[in-house]
């Protein structure tokens, strides 16, 4: 039963562009490998942490919205801890009313890029 | 004793505060879900020290306060909210 996730990761800004997107993409292949299907994904880019994190103190966020299976999270996460490019990770199970507040979030960051 | 009780005068009146009657902003608004991913809104539930306003303040009902502390709880983890700090509001 595929349910619908999403996960934010913050990556040390010391990493060059081309290393982030490296980063990026292999995250992204380990989603579609273990059979799950991006729905939605967005770069914040650079942005200032709240606190220092690992004595740093600005972070590349990046973040995907997804269906999986349950038992792909694990994996999911096990890559996140060995990868030492990630400082911090989040994975969140949507219900119902984030599921429609995403949906409606998408439609609206789409019609801003039209007009 | 009692009559010069009565004779205080106040400089200035005291300011009776006429008690706005507190309402949940969720029902009203019909807003279902709290995104841990936008700090402004998340903001308006935290005080300068960036501590959560507990509802006798916001006025929240407690199946949101419980999703705003969630998404707080959230947004600290990802850096996106300080966990303490003497922001200016």
């Amino acid at each position: 039963m595929k349910n619908q996730y999403e996960t934010v990761f913050i990556a040390t800004p010391v990493l060059s562009d081309v290393q982030i997107k490296e980063a990026v993409q292999k995250f992204k292949d380990i989603i579609t490998e273990n059979g799950g299907e991006i729905v939605n994904e967005e770069h914040w880019g650079l942005r200032k942490l709240a606190y220092p994190i690992q004595k740093k103190s600005t972070g590349f966020y990046q973040m995907f919205e997804f269906t999986a299976e349950p038992s792909m999270i694990e994996k999911l996460e096990i890559q996140y801890r060995r990868d030492e490019r990630i400082i911090r990770f989040l994975t969140f199970k949507q219900d119902k009313y984030a599921v429609e507040y995403a949906e409606k979030r998408r439609n609206k960051s789409k019609a801003e890029k039209e007009n | 004793m009692a009559s010069n009780q009565g004779e205080i005068r106040y400089l200035t009146p005291p300011s009776v505060e006429i008690k706005k009657k507190k309402y949940c902003r969720f029902k009203k608004n019909k807003i279902k879900y709290v995104d841990y991913k936008d700090p402004e809104f998340l903001k308006k539930f935290l005080n300068e020290q960036g501590r959560i306003l507990p509802r006798r303040i916001t006025g929240t009902s407690l199946k949101y306060q419980r999703k705003v502390a969630k998404a707080v709880k959230r947004a600290r983890h990802l850096a996106l909210l300080p966990f303490v700090t003497d922001m200016l509001k």
